[in-house]
């Protein structure tokens, strides 16, 4: 089945051609769509490109043969490099070349004129490469598209648009063929959907890659103790550098940026060997992660503190230990990190988890059992947003002049677009031409007419310069540079998001990249620094924290009510769910656990709701805008991702009505409208769907009061314009993203059937965790009006920059 | 009750809308208007809400409702670029005619504005000069004359209690007095930046009414990086 130099290759290598590679030859002779989910570590990659390497060994292709997306640009260089090599040694002649940001502009001209027969990209240059008018010739022969981890895309912005590029492709070649991998998934089915023309999943071919060798989780608990609060596991520090010193290579997986700053200076702060350790965050500036990541590949560092920034298959290394420190959240990430160390399926990857409290103890308990089950959390596919759309439209436009019964057809045919309806396409369409105001004052300036035959065309060649430069579904919080040195010499260090930048002062110190700098000035958007000492501070960035998976949060309260599994836990844990069995109560497997009791003069109420930071926090606000109403007189609440706590003057005597799921839509609404998720949730549609320019790195020194604020737009188009498609666009992306509110609804719904009231005399084992989280929520009483004025009074002024 | 502060041995009273008032003078002083801002970022493709200016008329028709201000000066950036006037909208056209037909009213040019605007009545200067104070639309730094302008559209940001509050200021040093951008869709620059210490030197306040208060900020001087 395989042309001679490639079975010679394997040969050489002594390899056998695995089940599921011949399965993917297999559907390519059929000419079928593949999707082929198989862990990490099994030659997936090659699976993939293995029958587009045997069609061109063959026969000669002129032109693009096989079109490869990964959804990391780093990726798609180390693949090349994965490829490169086969190749090679197969003495194959084979032109691959990659296409990212990264590549300059006249080679990707060269690439449209005379392209490789692979071609490596990413979502976001694939989807610039069709807004090019030459790109249709270009596309046109192409037999096969390789979608590369696609359960990283599918779910999130990144998989619209590239669920609309899909269509594009099989629109100007039929003939193409769709390949999706994917690491192990709870619902291949679904994937498969995804990935085929008008999400029928009947006409894709579903490859199973053989299991691995099961993983060895271990959870982490030195000297059988464990913390009350807390969620990053530092307080382990001195034993996770011991399992270090150990391993060949570890990666410490933590869940945020902050933490991976104090993870960092922790583990140092145990180095007695002195061992080469760094940190890699999606903040520090691209050269620095290059140098990193290049120190990790060569076998110089002994260890690397990163976040989600290191998730996908990065292959550089011999890492042969996870540390994930903090609760998992889930069980696929759990997995999916596992499977970093180790690429090799015949040995199994050993991880370790770090929980951070007791909670989190029971989590990660959780965790290991699910992984040992194979039971991995469904993904939350959702249907595509028309900010991505109305991009796509533009690049479309950009491409060639369209009809628009044609593209509506073309888009429904994306598995995210399915449900899209024709009044749905034709709003987007009009925001796109004219802004879609319901006052027309914009028709003079429409970047989109039509034509005598009848088609949709751009108006100038400027806008399709304008739309490339502000291409892309990834939207970042506004940032702020830092800047070593000064403003004649200054080397950018990588940013921080604007809100933490302007709290600091001249002579603040922030923790960054590992070291402690010193803030000595700010201009516009850079903030000046030097090497600094003392007590920092410690960026935070918003949002990025994943809340506790369904299944987990179920394993949980699993846990709660199997006491024969307490034996195998810490003294510490055990102690503490049997004194909550005595003088409360555990949560039940399917019932809302609410205690309240008096401590410091305050009145408590926590609700064992299991539904996730996100909920817990939407559901902290709506129980004290209700608790307010009915005169109780609530403090402030905070929410964790196994409970909600608030505290209040008067007792909760009946809380029943305080869950009610009645009219809680409209409290929500009221609520949502007055948040910063709402207005978050708009700059963020306002930017992919071609309202603002995106700041781009370097352009915005021209002076920020010139530049449009997201907030002011917001506001207007409230007061005018309530309806506006971005408006409801943002809306749907807030309710979803930010608060969690099916998991919410669920709640609620619980709470009407199944709620168990326990008042306490004093505090129980159980609320301590959440008595101790920082992070509370204040309930909004004093006006900002008070604030400001209070502000001024204090002689020392926290001034923003 | 309104509140006011000195300058210049006269007194004047800073609006929370961002305009200033010249009781003794019947005057009202408003900066960076940026009328039509939103159709200059729809001419370049980018359809902001068309509503600017029509925002921007009403707020200025109530404060002049409420001052009974006689005179009018805008201190330069009254439109957002220089065919700004032949774009405004007629219901916000025949307004402004009104306005500046009935009242004394002045532009003053800034750098994104000319003297378009005269054809809707007023009179326009580059520069002016009222009783002791100089109008201009940037300020010039190390002039000694009090001096009100523009361009800059001061804000600050507070940060109390886990808050961060945002508002457009006022920015004051001895001799020079920055009015906030009164402009609907304005954006607006910190009053720490170092273009301020540029302008009115490291000791400055940043002035704004919340409710029935003037509140008053003094910025620590920054040191130039």
């Amino acid at each position: 089945m395989l042309p001679a130099p490639i079975t010679a290759w394997f040969d050489r290598r002594g390899w056998s051609v695995r089940r599921h590679q011949r399965e993917m030859l297999a559907a390519a002779a059929d000419g079928v769509h593949a999707l082929l989910v198989a862990p990490t570590g099994s030659g997936k990659t090659l699976a993939g490109f293995l029958p587009s390497l045997a069609a061109l060994a063959e026969a000669p292709h002129d032109g693009l043969h096989t079109l490869y997306v990964s959804p990391l640009k780093a990726l798609a260089v180390d693949v090349q490099r994965n490829l490169l090599t086969p190749i090679a040694e197969m003495g194959l002649d084979i032109a691959v070349e990659t296409r990212t940001g990264d590549t300059p502009s006249d080679r990707k001209k060269r690439q449209r004129e005379r392209p490789p027969q692979i071609l490596l990209t990413t979502p976001e240059s694939l989807a610039l490469l069709l807004s090019y008018p030459d790109s249709a010739g270009m596309i046109a022969g192409v037999k096969s598209l390789i979608v590369d981890e696609i359960h990283a895309l599918g779910t999130t912005k990144r998989g619209d648009q590239l669920s609309l590029a899909m269509s594009r492709l099989q629109a100007l070649s039929p003939g193409m063929r769709r390949v999706g991998l994917s690491a192990t998934i709870a619902d291949p089915e679904a994937w498969a959907g995804w990935l085929a023309p008008d999400a029928d999943a009947g006409i894709v071919r579903i490859v199973h890659g053989d299991p691995g060798a099961e993983p060895v989780i271990e959870v982490l608990i030195p000297e059988d103790r464990i913390p009350w609060a807390g969620h990053n596991g530092r307080w382990a520090a001195r034993a996770v550098m011991q399992r270090i010193a150990g391993a060949r290579l570890t990666i410490v997986f933590v869940n945020t940026r902050a933490v991976a700053e104090l993870v960092f200076r922790d583990l140092w702060a145990e180095n007695d060997d002195s061992l080469p350790i760094g940190i890699h965050h999606g903040s520090l500036s691209p050269e620095a992660r290059r140098k990193v990541e290049a120190a990790m590949a060569s076998g110089r560092l002994r260890a690397i503190v990163a976040t989600s920034s290191l998730d996908l298959g990065i292959d550089w290394g011999d890492v042969d230990l996870v540390i994930q420190m903090g609760a998992p959240k889930g069980a696929s990430r759990l997995i999916q990190r596992t499977g970093r160390a180790n690429h090799r399926l015949d040995a199994p990857s050993r991880a370790i988890v770090v929980p951070g409290n007791r909670f989190e103890y029971l989590e990660s308990v959780a965790a290991q059992d699910a992984v040992r089950d194979g039971e991995l959390d469904a993904d939350a596919f959702r249907a595509g947003g028309v900010d991505v759309l109305a991009q796509h439209v533009v690049a479309c436009a950009a491409a060639a002049p369209f009809h628009a019964d044609t593209l509506f057809a073309e888009v429904r045919s994306a598995a995210s677009y399915a449900g899209l309806t024709r009044a749905e396409f034709d709003r987007t369409l009009e925001f796109v031409a004219t802004g879609g105001y319901s006052l027309k004052a914009y028709e003079r300036f429409a970047r989109l007419k039509l034509d005598g035959d009848g088609r949709w065309r751009l108006t100038h060649p400027k806008l399709a310069a304008q739309h490339r430069l502000n291409s892309g579904t990834i939207v970042e919080a506004v940032q702020m540079n830092i800047v070593f040195g000064n403003r004649r010499g200054g080397r950018r260090f990588g940013q921080v998001e604007e809100w933490f930048g302007g709290q600091l002062r001249v002579g603040d110190s922030f923790m960054f990249a590992g070291q402690v700098l010193e803030v000595t000035g700010f201009e516009g958007p850079d903030i000046y620094v030097r090497l600094g000492r003392g007590d920092p501070k410690v960026p935070t960035y918003v949002g990025g924290r994943m809340p506790l998976s369904t299944n987990l949060a179920a394993r949980v309260r699993g846990l709660f009510n199997a006491p024969e599994r307490w034996a195998e836990m810490p003294g510490d844990v055990r102690e503490w769910l049997e004194i909550q069995a005595r003088r409360s109560r555990l949560p039940g497997h399917d019932d809302l656990l609410v205690e309240t009791f008096e401590e410091s003069g305050r009145w408590y109420m926590v609700a064992y709701g299991f539904a996730g930071r996100n909920a817990h926090q939407t559901l902290g606000m709506l129980l004290t805008q209700r608790m307010a109403k009915a005169g109780l007189g609530p403090l402030g609440f905070v929410g964790t991702d196994y409970v909600v706590a608030v505290w209040s003057l008067e007792r909760v005597r009946h809380p029943a009505p305080l869950f009610s799921p009645d009219v809680f839509e409209d409290e929500l609404a009221d609520w949502l409208a007055a948040s910063p998720f709402l207005r978050r949730a708009f700059r963020e549609v306002a930017i992919i769907g071609g309202l603002i320019d995106r700041q781009l790195p370097g352009t915005h020194k021209t002076g920020k009061q010139m530049s449009v604020s997201s907030d002011l737009i917001y506001d207007t188009l409230c007061r005018h314009e309530p309806g506006h498609l971005l408006l409801t666009a943002a809306w749907t992306d807030a309710r979803t993203k930010l608060t969690d509110i099916e998991r919410l609804a669920g709640l609620l719904d619980l709470a009407q059937r199944k709620l168990v009231l326990v008042e306490l005399d004093r505090v129980s084992p159980l609320a301590v965790p959440v008595l101790l989280e920082v992070g509370r929520e204040s309930v909004p009483g004093a006006a900002d009006s008070q604030l400001l004025i209070e502000a001024e009074a204090l002689a020392a002024v926290a001034m923003g920059a | 009750m309104a509140v006011s502060l000195s300058f210049a041995g006269e007194t004047l009273v800073p609006l929370p809308c961002g305009a200033l008032h010249w009781p003794a003078r019947a005057t009202l002083f408003v900066a960076d208007l940026h009328f039509e801002k939103a159709s200059s970022f729809a001419r370049g493709g980018r359809f902001l809400p068309p509503y600017d200016s029509i925002d921007t008329l009403a707020a200025l028709i109530e404060a002049l409702r409420r001052t009974r201000a006689r005179q009018v000066v805008c201190l330069g950036d009254s439109f957002h670029d220089r065919g700004g006037p032949a774009r405004l909208p007629a219901r916000a056209r025949a307004a402004l005619t009104l306005l500046t037909a009935s009242l004394d009213w002045l532009w003053i040019t800034g750098n994104h504005d000319d003297e378009a605007a005269a054809a809707l009545g007023g009179r326009v200067l580059a520069e002016a000069r009222i009783g002791p104070l100089t109008l201009r639309h940037e300020a010039v730094p190390g002039c000694r004359e009090p001096e009100l302008s523009g361009h800059f559209h001061p804000k600050l940001t507070v940060q109390t209690r886990g808050r961060r509050i945002v508002r457009r200021c006022f920015a004051l040093s001895d001799s020079k007095l920055v009015l906030p951008a009164y402009g609907s869709m304005t954006g607006g620059l910190c009053v720490t930046d170092l273009a301020f210490t540029a302008a009115l030197g490291p000791r400055r306040e940043a002035v704004f009414v919340e409710g029935e208060r003037l509140l008053r900020f003094p910025v620590a001087g920054q040191v130039a990086a």
